[in-house]
């Protein structure tokens, strides 16, 4: 049947139309927004600026990019708000402790960095467990969880604020705030796993593994598929994740409270529903993800740049940036 | 009315003298493909009358439009001689025309009684009148003798209730004209002779029953007319005892067709290559076991419900079981798909929908799944991927629109061949095949028969479960037969027949009484 294989390739190319509004819908939402914003103040594109506005999305993002992976087999993780706050207090105390023996060097900050990763490994094995072995609902686990994380950082802070050793914060800082080449440290840290982000959604066993779960658990399992073990990867990646957010956080404020983090999760969530990946699971794109997290960061900085509209409806414009992201979802599925 | 066209016959004398619902040239294109050509059908008051061709020669469609759920492209729609064109599927169920789809339109989370009145629920003033919806969908199941409760809940019913749900659904509409599609594909034997008395039943009522099946027996058996679609094009219609069994089928192909069935092969001699000793499932199959040689095709017969595909499912450790598995002599422990496929063991699903096949995603991501460590180190191998899946294509002769399509809107048959490609791909010594040919036509049914037969050439040994006598008889070198979840007896060579089978799957004699039959 070579014939028919031929025909079908070129069918492909006259069938679909050129542009498919699904893929670029959130890369000329962005261009868009840019432009909006060059023309409304002419700061927004100087160095300073940008350098800000991606910084400042490098936690979401980082976040962002480990729920793509959660969200495309077919999960959810209400908990990484809440959990950013909880390791970022933990990192702290570990960090404060560490100084008489370790000193206020990078010893000190390089064991935090661990216990960082370490507790977000914890949390996000804590979530997959009770989700894969428990058998419990994904959105009731970290629902749970992020109570539980939220209300431990509180206690840990009696209430109030976490603070840094303020020798450590002095070493510390320069991983918030500098960079090589002039671009910071965690823009660096954010584009780099994002880029192995989409090679593993992409190109890697896990990634297909993910979508195919995603798409129907039953397939997938009579596929030799261990759903299982990769739903609990998956949760245990996003933790990690979290904990690189956290390690990038930690040195701009140099303290931890009940508001670290806060509607987190809901920025992480929106940003991957806004980058094209489906909510209910099966198909994720992790470039997606990253386009989603600037068009939200992006919103709040023109907001805050210009005085159109008051900053105060920050919240209100990315909602409707989300709720149109999700129509526009469903338009496609029509049009098949 | 013009005279009928001399292929149109007309229906038994018994039938009312007017259709109740007719196409005139009617024409359907989804795009630029044209599906439909100028078709013309009637249908008859106290008549069955059958659809039968391949997949995707315009059969759905078809009975879309009479359904209103599509509009035609050209052409005309008449209902009691008036044209017609139906604003949706709801509007021509007002006017008592009712589709049954194959796949169900039941709301899981319902039960029986709710499914049965959704949208038309009987009330008193404000309130729903429980006590009478509960009394005519207890009438509406009797009637057609299933012991399922109004007040079940769908989700956790069988396949073969939930068909008959949706045919007291029907009934409760009281339809003029029923369009079954494929009701029997899902329904054991008992259950299938259940359905054709109330078929029988509604066509004494003056009910138009429209119905279509791959099942060419069962066409014969019940239908008053038969309409042949090929490519979209209405081939013929003609009484039913006009037309053999094979006139349909080479009707429905365009070609003759030799014998459906392969060459059996001889093997018998042959070592096993597995062996399962005492194999039970708890609740389901108990202390089965059996032996399959290397080279042959085992079948397995018996009831739906009777633990075939639980226990093929326990072998490949998706469910837990306990037993014996011996795979070339050597003792494995399988407790999941992964430990199955090292140990060679290969399963087809029945249920390609919802087991075998991501509907949502292309050929190629379906086709590597199961064998998808062979394309990847770290990263995944594109290109061999393609080529597997050229490779596959040509093999399994897939015949897909685009290599870009979603699974879900390739035809059953060419889903089954991708699904036979995807488990071959693993390269499987043992490869077990649950109902190959389930909703599938005549030409391919005989495409992959001959697949099957070609695995056993190469020296692969295979077990074909199947609710579809004849299938289980033309290809089986033996024949393992189920009863309540035991292995009620092995059937060998000339011992093959329908009778037998059938005596012990219905645990009416041992094999010793098969002399006196």
């Amino acid at each position: 049947m070579a014939n028919a294989t031929t025909a079908g390739k070129a069918a492909v190319k006259n069938g679909r139309p050129a542009i498919d509004l699904h893929v670029i819908g959130p890369i000329v939402a962005l261009i868009v927004l840019i432009i909006i914003g060059a023309l409304m103040n002419p700061n927004f594109l100087s160095y300073g600026n940008v350098t800000n506005v991606l910084a400042r999305s490098a936690f979401i993002g980082i976040i962002a990019v480990g729920m793509t992976f959660v969200i495309t087999a077919g999960g959810l993780d209400l908990s990484v708000g809440s959990m950013a706050a909880f390791i970022a207090g933990l990192m702290i105390i570990v960090m404060n402790a560490l100084v008489p023996t370790l000193g206020t060097g990078w010893p000190t900050i390089l064991a935090g960095m661990a216990a960082a990763l370490a507790i977000g490994f914890a949390a996000g094995l804590f979530n997959g467990l009770l989700i894969t072995q428990a058998r419990i609902e994904a959105f009731i686990v970290t629902l749970g969880s992020m109570g539980i994380f939220r209300s431990l950082v509180t206690w840990l802070a009696d209430g109030g604020t976490l603070s840094l050793n303020f020798s450590v914060r002095e070493v510390y800082r320069p991983v918030y705030y500098d960079g090589i080449f002039g671009i910071a440290w965690p823009i660096i840290v954010f584009l780099a796993i994002a880029a192995l982000g989409e090679i593993v959604m992409r190109h890697t066993a896990f990634g297909r593994h993910c979508a195919a779960i995603g798409s129907n658990e039953q397939v997938a399992r009579y596929s030799a598929v261990h759903v299982d073990r990769a739903r609990l990867a998956g949760y245990v990646l996003l933790g990690v994740l979290v904990g690189v957010a956290t390690i990038m956080y930690v040195p701009r404020l140099g303290s931890a409270s009940s508001s670290t983090g806060v509607l987190w999760e809901l920025e992480a969530i929106a940003a991957v529903i806004i980058g094209g990946t489906v909510l209910k699971g099966g198909f994720g794109r992790v470039w997606g993800t990253v386009i989603g997290v600037l068009i939200l960061n992006l919103i709040e900085n023109i907001l805050n740049l210009t005085d159109l509209v008051s900053p105060y409806l920050n919240g209100a414009i990315q909602g409707v940036i989300i709720i149109l992201a999700v129509v526009l979802q469903r338009q496609k599925k029509a049009t098949r | 009315m013009q005279p009928a066209p001399q292929t149109t016959a007309r229906p038994s004398a018994a039938a009312g003298h007017a259709p109740v619902l007719a196409l005139a040239k009617v024409s359907r294109s989804f795009g630029p493909v044209q599906v439909l050509f100028d078709v013309d059908f009637d249908l008859y008051p106290g008549e069955v009358h059958a659809l039968i061709g391949e997949n995707g020669a315009g059969k759905s469609t078809m009975m879309k439009i009479l359904s209103g759920y599509l509009e035609p492209t050209s052409g005309e729609v008449t209902l009691d001689g008036a044209p017609v064109s139906f604003a949706s599927s709801e509007d021509a169920e007002d006017r008592g025309v009712v589709l049954i789809h194959q796949e169900f339109n039941l709301a899981d989370q319902l039960s029986v009684e709710q499914n049965i009145f959704l949208g038309r629920e009987i009330k008193r003033g404000f309130l729903l009148d429980h006590k009478a919806m509960r009394a005519t969908t207890n009438e509406l199941l009797e009637r057609l003798e299933t012991k399922t409760p109004a007040w079940a809940t769908v989700s956790k019913i069988s396949v073969p209730e939930k068909q008959m749900v949706e045919i007291a659904k029907a009934l409760s509409r009281e339809a003029r004209v029923l369009i079954m599609d494929e009701p029997t594909a899902v329904l054991t034997r008992n259950e299938a002779e259940i359905l054709f008395r109330q078929i029988e039943r509604l066509k004494a009522q003056g009910t138009a029953i429209l119905y279509t099946s791959h099942k060419l027996d069962e066409v014969a058996r019940i239908a008053d007319r038969v309409t042949v679609l090929r490519d979209g094009r209405h081939v013929l219609t003609a009484p039913a005892n006009e037309l053999t069994e094979d006139a349909m089928a080479e009707a429905m192909v365009g070609r003759e067709l030799s014998n459906l069935f392969p060459e059996k092969t001889k093997t018998s001699a042959a070592e096993a290559v597995l062996s399962v000793k005492d194999f039970s499932i708890p609740g389901i199959v108990e202390n089965a076991s059996f032996e399959l040689r290397k080279g042959e095709i085992l079948g397995f017969a018996g009831l739906v419900g009777s633990g075939r595909t639980e226990l093929m499912e326990g072998l490949i450790g998706i469910r837990p079981a306990t037993g014996e598995i011996r795979v070339n002599g050597k003792a494995r422990q399988i407790r999941s798909v992964d430990d199955a496929r090292k140990a060679g063991i290969a399963y087809l699903t029945e249920d390609r929908k919802e087991r075998g096949l991501l509907l949502n995603q292309g050929m190629r991501a379906n086709l590597t799944l199961l064998a998808l460590k062979k394309f990847s180190r770290v990263l995944i191998d594109r290109d061999a991927e393609e080529k597997a899946l050229d490779r596959s294509i040509r093999e399994f002769d897939i015949r897909a629109p685009s290599r870009e399509i979603r699974v879900a809107n390739l035809s059953g048959g060419n889903q089954q061949k991708l699904l036979l490609a995807k488990t071959m791909l693993a390269e499987p010594e043992i490869v077990i095949i649950d109902e190959p040919t389930r909703g599938i036509d005549i030409g391919t049914k005989q495409q992959i028969y001959q697949f099957v037969r070609r695995l056993t050439d190469e020296g692969k040994s295979v077990i074909i479960i199947s609710s579809e006598m004849a299938e289980v008889i033309g290809l089986a070198t033996r024949v393992a037969v189920m009863r309540r979840g035991r292995i009620a007896g092995t059937l060998e060579g000339e011992d093959i027949n329908e009778d037998a089978i059938v005596r012990l799957a219905m645990g009416l004699e041992g094999r010793k009484a098969e002399g006196n039959g």
